[in-house]
């Protein structure tokens, strides 16, 4: 039935999706996908550009249909059944440019089915809290580019949906204003809506985030919640010894290396004691020891493998040229 | 808390959005002054047309009398003729007569030669002039004075002239109705490309706006396609309420200079309404294949290389339907009439020339049918062709237009 979600355990789902495949000339963009989104999570897909995120999300909301599989969208076999309750901000962002502010913000909710003169009322006032009132009756084309991807931004809350759908909202907006969304969609899970963005900015993800989707190749290596994710690999050891060389040195583990005056390292299974005791009984001279959990883009190294990482990296840094 | 919108609202949505967009832009100014164009460049090649028409087919003046009457009436135009000019029409014998035959002028009208436009029977002492009352009016006198002369009478009386008006000739009805549907058909034609090009622009501006995947992930296509057409029918509507109030204006100024249209054969009223039924199943025909191609091509360029094809196509259907429309009951009628592009152009020629009616319900279902499907079909193409993502497109630039007919992944 529309409108009522499904229950996995003791949670509720906002997205149930399973084995979604879609090809393009026989090319399987998404390959066999699950995916599970709780109610009120910020949930992130992770990957690379051309990993599937944006055909991921496309299949979500119905814009294309899966080949293969199956999805639920709050309850809703369809879509388009439960779209007043869902606002969707696309990776290619438009309004209308001769359209004012206020205007393009009613437009998107009454696509909604938010009433259209209601939409106009909350559409100024939404643009006054975010501090845009003065913009309210400019068009669009009058509008930085900055400016309109907030409007754009405001009117996928317009109609205040259970679920909101970001691809890539942090691409074009700069520190600032990255900062403010990033309170927004803090705020709107507070509220018990549920956020799902794309985004190939590990970061981002890491301080936002409940749960990950690592997405490459089309298919989904992970998904669940963050620190599960960054459990995945051990914690990481940084040493910095007195002596370059001893008995000591048998301590350390097969992957340990060094860079600079430091060692580098996967904690060993056995812990911390026994390698202290070690590196002590072996005459090291510690200087200093640290032992740090792994971070998320470690994680997604380790789970998603070095090519995309470095595919992720090399998105991100074009996206911080840009 | 919204509620789901249904495809009508959702299309209601779109329309009322485009409505008010094209309404106020400068391209609504152009669709407004657009068949200006057409009808000044008509107006200056019907002057022409008609001075060619009137030196090469001057309507003839039949003669059925005696025989004796048929020489001395012709014999008088030819003593007239050099002293008043060429408005002596030009005497043709439609039969000499025995003494005390009789002859029914107005059958021999409708069976005659459409040069024939009237009659003149009796005897020159009391001529008779059947034919259209216009016609016979502007000829009283000149045939009175030729009468006169024929008796010897001239200058000094003139025999009275009785006229027999006819409504209007047969031959001349068929003629004229022609002319009412080939108008007819010339202005759907003007009007459908018109807006379909309008349409087509539209769209295109959507998608260079990016606009379209926020409608695509919000309501259903069909809805973004049924909202489009049906907003661009409206402002099609206020332009022609436009346009018909102005002709009005102006017909009332010029009053009986004005030309007067001969009446189509189903009567003015229901013609007019006919007219706007198979105008808007030819823009939708038309408009949902535009708006496939529009879902094909990505800038102004691609649509001009792809709808010149379908406006070649269009100009070949308008021939077809005008030249169905000099057969009538002929199989190019009938296919004219069947093939969904020319169904509605040539359907509103026969309502000009024909007064059945079944015929325009049974067309009107099967363009109904039509349009379902092609904007179903034009709904389907756009849903599978449009969305493409950002990396595709670089890809696409390198491997040409073609290959961007399919889609690829983000």
């Amino acid at each position: 039935m529309a409108g009522t979600s499904t229950l996995d355990g003791d949670r509720t789902l906002a997205i149930e999706a399973r084995g979604l495949v879609k090809r393009f000339d026989g090319f399987a963009a998404v390959n066999g996908i699950d995916l599970t989104v709780p109610e009120g999570a910020i949930y992130g897909i992770l990957g690379p550009n051309g990993a599937g995120k944006t055909t991921t999300l496309r299949m979500l909301l119905g814009i294309i249909e899966p080949d293969e599989g199956s999805r639920r969208i709050l309850g809703a076999e369809r879509p388009h059944d439960v779209a007043h309750a869902i606002g969707y901000l696309p990776e290619e962002r438009g309004l209308y440019p001769a359209m004012k502010a206020y205007e393009a913000i009613a437009f998107v909710g009454a696509l909604r089915g938010f009433p259209l003169a209601e939409g106009a009322r909350r559409g100024r006032e939404l643009l006054e809290e975010h501090g845009l009132g003065y913009a309210a009756d400019r068009q669009i084309r009058q509008l930085s580019k900055g400016m309109a991807q907030q409007v754009q931004i405001l009117g996928t809350l317009v109609h205040e949906p259970r679920l909101v759908v970001f691809d890539e909202p942090f691409a074009g907006l700069d520190a600032i204003n990255q900062g403010r969304l990033e309170r927004m969609m803090r705020t709107l899970a507070e509220k018990g809506t549920t956020v799902i963005f794309s985004t190939h900015v590990i970061a981002h993800a890491e301080r936002l985030c409940d749960e990950v989707a690592i997405i490459a190749g089309g298919k989904v290596p992970f998904a669940g919640p963050v620190d599960i994710a960054r459990d995945r690999i051990r914690p990481q050891v940084r040493l910095e010894t007195r002596e370059s060389d001893g008995a000591w040195r048998k301590a350390l583990p097969a992957d340990a290396r060094k860079e600079g005056r430091f060692w580098h390292f996967s904690l060993p299974e056995s812990g911390v004691e026994p390698l202290l005791r070690a590196l002590i009984e072996g005459e090291a001279g510690i200087l200093s020891l640290s032992i740090e959990r792994a971070g998320l883009h470690d994680a997604f190294v380790a789970i998603a493998g070095e090519a995309a990482a470095r595919a992720l990296e090399e998105n991100g840094e074009a996206e911080i040229m840009k | 808390m919204t509620g789901r919108l249904s495809t009508f609202a959702a299309a209601m949505v779109i329309a009322r959005r485009d409505f008010g967009a094209i309404l106020f832009s400068r391209s609504f100014l152009f669709f407004l002054l657009g068949p200006l164009f057409p009808v000044l460049v008509g107006a200056m090649a019907g002057g022409v047309g008609q001075r060619v028409q009137e030196s090469a087919a001057q309507p003839e003046l039949g003669i059925a009398m005696q025989a004796a009457d048929v020489d001395a009436m012709q014999a008088a135009r030819a003593a007239l003729l050099p002293r008043l000019g060429s408005a002596f029409p030009e005497f043709k014998v439609v039969k000499r007569l025995e003494p005390a035959e009789k002859f029914e002028a107005a059958r021999a009208l409708e069976r005659g030669s459409a040069s024939v436009a009237a009659i003149v029977t009796g005897t020159p002492e009391a001529p008779t002039l059947t034919g259209a009352s216009q016609r016979i009016a502007q000829w009283q006198g000149p045939v009175s004075l030729i009468a006169a002369e024929a008796i010897g009478r001239g200058p000094v009386e003139y025999p009275p002239v009785a006229l027999s008006p006819l409504s209007q000739s047969t031959s001349s009805n068929r003629g004229d109705r022609l002319l009412t549907a080939q108008g007819a058909q010339t202005l759907l034609f003007l009007l459908t490309m018109l807006l379909a090009g309008m349409v087509l622009s539209n769209l295109v501006e959507e998608k260079a706006n990016k606009i379209i995947e926020i409608l695509a992930a919000a309501i259903p296509m069909d809805a973004v396609f049924f909202g489009k057409l049906f907003a661009m029918l409206a402002v099609s509507f206020v332009g022609i309420t436009v346009w018909g109030v102005a002709g009005a204006a102006l017909f009332m100024a010029a009053g009986s200079a004005f030309p007067n249209l001969p009446p189509p054969a189903v009567g003015w009223p229901i013609f007019l309404a006919l007219g706007i039924i198979y105008f808007a199943a030819a823009y939708l025909l038309l408009g949902s294949v535009f708006l496939a191609i529009g879902s094909l091509a990505t800038t102004v360029r691609e649509v001009q290389t792809l709808s010149m094809p379908v406006t070649m196509m269009q100009l070949m259907v308008f021939f077809l339907a005008s030249y169905a429309m000099t057969q009538p009951g002929s199989a190019v009628e009938l296919g004219a009439v069947v093939f969904p592009f020319s169904s509605p152009f040539a359907m509103l020629a026969r309502a000009a020339q024909n007064p059945t009616l079944w015929p325009h319900a049974a067309a009107i279902v099967w363009q109904t049918l039509c349009v379902i499907v092609f904007v179903r079909v034009g709904a389907r193409l756009f849903r599978t062709r449009v969305m493409k993502s950002g990396p595709a497109k670089v890809k696409a630039g390198k491997r040409g237009f073609f290959a961007r007919l399919r889609p690829s992944a983000a």
